[in-house]
């Protein structure tokens, strides 16, 4: 009985916070999607419509919804591109020495404020740039830059999964696949990659959230791209249904997103 | 065995989440509506029955304000720039600054019922009014109010059925900004970010809120003499459709849209941005980072402002609100305000405590007939501001669905 108590006055905190703080709050914007406001106040009127969903269905929404999961997945694929050989550098090849030195390297921009990172990156695209002044051009800002600047900011949470996953996958399963005579190529593909799919899945649940509900760099360097993040925060003052509405989506999307990654295994991984 | 005990308490939980969130929502509804007795107010606007301050009590030790950038300044942006200090030790009412980048802003964050005063512009005041997060004002506990221009006093945007519902402050016009070195021959038109924009393709930038729609019916009212637009901010569906084609052309040139003034001083400065809308404020914040720009009111006109400081509903300082508002609008704050923020004082007084003695005069703060071309900005609403009746105006629920269409197209 005792142990059931402490069971109870353990649990309850967290369980409160969880409940109250996330999902509540989520059941709060589901239930606020359903409302309108008023034309002239922009006070929340509480009739339910279904007005909000219906205008999530108009071709303004839509491109915006089709672009933000195009950045999202623009910038996890790249992240993968560049994690995977980056992590087998560091855990295969790279001497221990090396090994700390980048694993620093990876780990220290995550100390540094977000928005000085975003800011520094607004600098470097600017014209006249760094970027314009070593390769002779910049892509300006807009759709590139913001691809480029939110692989920056999730990379090494792209590259800390998968690193694990190369440090944990043995040697020995390597060699028996050289043994048995399999070229380099098919080793990869074939132990490698299966074993590295659940850290990859595991790390693009990240880069693949933070970038669909990013607006704070796309508004520094997106110029005058329009995602689901900055459509929200535009709606919040105006239309708080439309925007609840919007966020709705992000919600179903990663939804979606992480059952599809649980049946990879990954969220075991995590 | 295990996989069942899982199963049960997935099922508690859900019924816990249901639980709560029911009660989350019941919490909310019964904040709805509180307001009992209501007025209505000429185009059918319901008031909320508030009543103002009656008599100034002890000072509550600090107050929240909600301010324009560049309307409340402590030093911190700038040292030499600072009518706070004194302020808080004399009052003992320390103030705490939050500044916005748009009226919606202003709105949102006064509903949040933390700040105490707010410099709100004629697109705010009525909302603000209308939906409660503000009250009514004592004028006569306002020392500096009678100093105020009697032609900012009690308008359509600061009282309802005759009662004042805030302090004026200044008024001014939104400016054309443009680079002096890349933009030649220099704009005397807001053709410049309109249909000549293709001569700056990629570096024009905008403001970004459904008013700048007023912007472009301005500049169509100058331009398109057939649309027959009376007033920016009364466009029937055909204006605003004309408004909205406009903005549209114009997106295809625009690099990036501000509402956070330190983005457009930015962008002014490395040249992303080359011509585009502004207030004085920015144009002098650029050229002290030694930026060549130059601001200016164009030829047809522009949209501007007459911003009220006006109390929170359900503000917890009001000795202090009251005490504030006094003291910004008092002539020698007022005049420092006025230079800095680069607008019209409020106080007539004012005019004599400019350092730039000719400022009042720059700043056209008693012709009236210069201000009859300036164009404040008001909540478009359904009922026509220009007057017409035999057609319904778009209200700013359509303004701003427009405005996300146009940042989408």
């Amino acid at each position: 009985m005792r142990s059931r108590r402490a069971l109870v006055a353990l649990l309850t905190p967290p369980m409160l916070w969880l409940v109250v703080a996330y999902l509540g709050a989520l059941a709060v914007i589901f239930a606020t999607a359903f409302w309108t406001t008023d034309p002239f106040t922009n006070l929340v009127v509480r009739t339910f419509t279904l007005e909000n969903f219906r205008e999530l269905l108009t071709p303004t929404y839509l491109g915006i919804i089709g672009r933000t999961l195009l950045i999202a997945v623009l910038v996890t694929v790249l992240c993968i591109l560049i994690a995977v050989p980056f992590a087998f550098f560091m855990a295969r090849v790279a001497p221990r020495r090396l090994r700390a030195l980048l694993l620093a390297a990876i780990l220290v921009p995550l100390w540094a404020s977000y928005l000085v990172k975003a800011y520094a990156w607004r600098t470097m695209l600017q014209p006249g740039g760094v970027l314009d002044s070593a390769f002779g051009a910049t892509p300006g800002y807009g759709f590139a830059a913001v691809v480029l600047t939110l692989t920056y900011l999730w990379l090494p949470y792209m590259i800390l999964p998968v690193y694990a996953a190369f440090e944990r996958l043995p040697e020995s399963h390597l060699e028996a696949s050289a043994d048995l005579g399999g070229r380099p190529g098919a080793t990869f593909r074939r132990v490698v990659v299966p074993s590295l799919l659940p850290a990859i899945a595991a790390g693009s649940v990240f880069t693949f959230s933070l970038s669909l509900g990013d607006y704070i760099a796309v508004q520094i360097v997106g110029g005058k791209l329009q995602v689901l993040g900055t459509t929200v925060l535009q709606n919040i003052t105006l239309d708080l249904p439309l925007a609840a509405a919007l966020g709705t989506v992000s919600v179903l999307i990663m939804v979606v997103y992480l059952l599809a990654v649980r049946r990879t295994g990954a969220l075991e991984n995590l | 065995m295990k996989e069942n005990g899982v199963r049960t308490s997935h099922k508690s939980l859900t019924g816990v989440v249901a639980v709560v969130a029911a009660l989350a929502l019941a919490g909310c509804g019964s904040t709805a509506g509180g307001g009992g007795g209501s007025s209505a107010a000429p185009g059918g606007m319901q008031v909320p029955a508030l009543k103002a301050l009656d008599k100034l009590g002890t000072p509550e030790g600090e107050v929240n304000v909600l301010a324009w950038p560049g309307y409340v300044e402590n030093g911190s942006n700038d040292p030499k720039v600072d009518w706070v200090t004194d302020f808080e030790k004399s009052s003992g009412c320390k103030v705490n600054i939050k500044t916005f980048g748009t009226s919606d802003e202003a709105v949102q964050l006064m509903r949040t019922g933390q700040y105490d005063v707010v410099s709100a512009s004629g697109d705010a005041t009525l909302r603000l009014i209308a939906a409660g997060d503000v009250e009514p004002v004592n004028t006569s506990l306002i020392t500096n109010y009678p100093d105020i221009f009697d032609a900012l006093k009690m308008k359509p945007w600061n009282s309802v059925n005759g009662v004042a519902y805030g302090i004026p402050h200044g008024r001014g016009a939104n400016l054309l900004m443009y680079r002096t070195d890349l933009v030649k021959p220099a704009p005397d038109s807001w053709s410049a970010v309109f249909d000549q924009a293709g001569a700056q393709k990629g570096k024009v930038t905008a403001y970004d809120s459904p008013i700048y729609i007023a912007d472009a019916a301005l500049y169509l009212m100058a331009t398109k003499p057939d649309l027959k637009i009376k007033n920016p901010y009364a466009l029937d569906d055909t204006q605003l459709a004309a408004a909205v084609d406009l903005l549209k052309a114009q997106k295809a040139n625009v690099g990036e849209y501000w509402s956070d003034y330190l983005k457009e001083i930015q962008a002014f400065k490395n040249g992303t941005s080359t011509v585009g809308t502004t207030w004085q404020v920015i144009a002098n914040l650029a050229k002290g980072e030694k930026a060549p720009v130059e601001a200016f009111l164009p030829k047809e006109g522009a949209t501007g402002w007459s911003d009220t400081w006006m109390v929170g509903a359900k503000s917890q300082h009001k000795t202090c609100a009251y005490k504030l508002i006094d003291h910004l609008v008092s002539p020698k704050v007022n005049a420092q305000i006025a230079e800095y923020f680069g607008e019209a004082p409020g106080n007539r007084k004012a005019c004599a405590e400019t350092v730039d003695k000719n400022h009042c005069a720059t700043f056209h703060a008693e012709d009236e007939a210069y201000f009859s071309k300036v164009h404040y900005w008001t909540t478009p609403i359904a009922t026509c501001l220009d007057g017409r009746t035999d057609v319904k105006c778009t209200d700013y629920a359509t303004w701003s669905k427009a405005w996300t269409e146009i940042r989408n197209s």
